[in-house]
């Protein structure tokens, strides 16, 4: 029991500093102080009545940061506390002068294992209010929560992290942001999403908490209605949201920039990309066969996020070029397919390579067909091909434009018997393969290999749905 | 003993309600004929607004600004307002 009145020492034994003040331990144990040992209830010795706590219920409730800490207590309220052995504290507290005679005068406590990390989450779950507003669900005893959770249809199709508690307050803690702040309405279905429930998508998904900004700042870029969330989902067209993330967030959370960039193995990459995909699944109410209507989909639409690399100084990282600067953090994000493969490893000079990818980008979707947009991944390979003949992100994007450019003839709707194509009138024309501002270059990927990456877009008006960048703020 | 879980979804439930019965005739009925903003709708729609016509029947035209997003309510309640039937067109 706890005195109305009197004394709390919370101690462990496995404290270098509780063993050293044991003998004040036995001399102020009595009827008016309780003492409390976190790991070990045979600690101090030779004293009856020790109060176990290693479960940490009382650590907590006292919020108890380091060991030894002393409270005095006047008719149930705490009202003083010293921590560590500071003797004229512990003399001044108890009122006995003679306290600790003999003792070094100071010394240092440890870290109460109720703040050891982990625990903080767990003992609130245990002992206080989660505070969280989703519904609770029970599952039984000898239910696995990997298998209930796809029983529930809350999956992608691969194992989701179980949302418990722990994880969930674990998530929340790596944002400022309060759990119930509203960010917005997620399609197709239109409920209001709070930050809780995107810590949910993001636990599932698999992310640690440090990802949180970064996520919210995905999740609201989304909803941005320029970027039509809704039309990416409901398409019977191939593609997802695609994630592209600039400045120094990507270094901070360890994104991949370089090989196999836009694939497997990176855990912030493809978790965060997942936490939106769930969010409009789960959340949103958008899943396959229902309003996602895509006839073959890609696998894109699990997960689809990468960083740009913006390690060369000469290249201008595709945020600077949308107005933000360097130190800032930004996400993109962009409507498109799987990725198709723009192989060349014939070209020397700046002026073959532009050429030649003109002609490869010209097949994308179809070569007849009006593209608005389309993310160019350019490897490192090929930009020091146009690096080292002096070219940047504007004179290359201009050739890029220039040679994807084609006559009206050949991709008139009739031509070579075949019905596709532009209005017959127009044969005299030169085409655009793009909208104008309509190719999003980033340089990403492994330094060996002459290739780069086209993600071709999924509209074909760029007054109505285009890319989207915002700026990260944690 | 397992940890509880929290829900993922929205926690809404959706209202099921009953489908209007079809009308036996479109005769004196106000016909919508809506065109969802892909790229051949209006073609399909006009031959239908041509095969109702025909038949003495009053049609209404409808569409979406653009079939990259959700119809906006307010032409949805339109729609709601002055039809008795509808049709969606979703050619290509």
């Amino acid at each position: 029991m706890l005195p109305e009145t009197g004394f709390v020492i919370f101690a462990k034994r496995d404290c270098p500093t509780c063993e050293l003040i044991e003998p004040v331990l036995q001399q102020l144990s009595g009827t008016d102080t309780c003492l409390i040992s976190q790991d070990d209830p045979a600690f101090p010795r030779n004293v009856s009545a020790v109060l176990d706590d290693r479960e940490l219920e009382q650590s907590w409730r006292h919020n108890i940061e380091f060991v030894p800490t002393l409270i005095r207590m006047e008719k149930g309220r705490e009202v003083d506390r010293t921590y560590g052995w500071d003797v004229r504290e512990w003399r001044r507290i108890t009122g006995q002068p003679d306290l600790g005679k003999g003792l070094p005068e100071f010394q240092p406590g440890c870290g109460s294992l109720s703040v050891a990390p982990g625990a903080a989450e767990h003992l609130q779950v245990r002992y206080g209010e989660s505070g969280l507003k989703s519904r609770k669900i029970e599952l039984g005893d000898w239910d696995d929560p990997i298998e209930a959770c796809f029983e529930r249809g809350w999956s992608d199709g691969l194992p989701v992290v179980p949302p418990t508690d722990v994880r969930i307050l674990r998530m929340l803690s790596g944002t400022k942001r309060k759990p119930d702040e509203i960010i917005g309405r997620i399609p197709p279905f239109l409920p209001e999403c709070t930050v809780e429930k995107v810590a949910i998508s993001a636990v599932m998904a698999g992310c640690k908490p440090e990802y949180m900004p970064l996520v919210l700042a995905v999740v609201e870029t989304a909803l941005v209605p320029y970027f039509s969330l809704h039309g990416i989902l409901a398409t019977t067209s191939f593609g997802g949201p695609i994630v592209i993330v600039n400045g120094p967030i990507a270094k901070k959370l360890g994104m991949n920039w370089g090989f196999n960039a836009l694939g497997q193995g990176n855990r912030a990459n493809n978790t965060i990309g997942r936490a939106l995909q769930l969010l409009v699944r789960n959340f949103g109410g958008g899943r396959p066969g229902e309003v996602d209507r895509a006839a073959l989909g890609s696998p894109g639409k699990i997960t689809f996020c990468f960083a740009e690399d913006e390690t060369d100084p000469t290249w201008e990282p595709y945020h600077v070029s949308q107005g933000f600067k360097r130190e800032q953090s930004a996400v993109t994000l962009f409507q498109g397919h799987g990725v198709e493969t723009f192989h060349d490893d014939k070209s020397r000079t700046p002026e073959q390579l532009a050429r030649s990818f003109g002609m490869g980008l010209n097949t994308i979707g179809h070569p007849r067909a009006q593209k608005a947009h389309a993310v160019i991944v350019l490897s490192p390979e090929h930009y020091a091909i146009f690096r080292d003949g002096g070219w940047g992100r504007k004179q290359i994007t201009e050739a890029l434009n220039r040679y994807s450019v084609r006559p009206g003839k050949d991709i008139i709707a009739g031509a070579d018997g075949i019905p596709l194509g532009i209005d017959p009138g127009r044969a005299n024309e030169m085409v655009p393969k793009f909208a104008p501002d309509g190719l999003l270059i980033v340089r990403a990927g492994g330094p060996a290999g002459l290739f780069s990456g086209i993600l071709p877009g999924w509209g074909s008006k760029p007054a109505e749905v285009g890319p989207v960048t915002r700026e990260v703020r944690e | 003993m397992n940890e509880a879980l929290r829900d993922p979804t929205a926690e809404t439930s959706s209202v099921k309600r009953a489908r209007k019965t079809p009308p036996k005739s479109l005769e004196g009925l106000s016909v919508g004929l809506f065109s969802i903003g892909k790229t051949r709708s209006p073609e399909f729609l006009d031959q239908v607004e041509k095969r109702l016509a025909e038949r003495g029947l009053k049609t209404k035209r409808f569409a979406k600004p653009t079939n990259a997003k959700t119809c906006p309510p307010e032409i949805m309640e339109q729609v709601v307002r002055e039809c008795d039937v509808v049709l969606v067109g979703l050619s290509d």
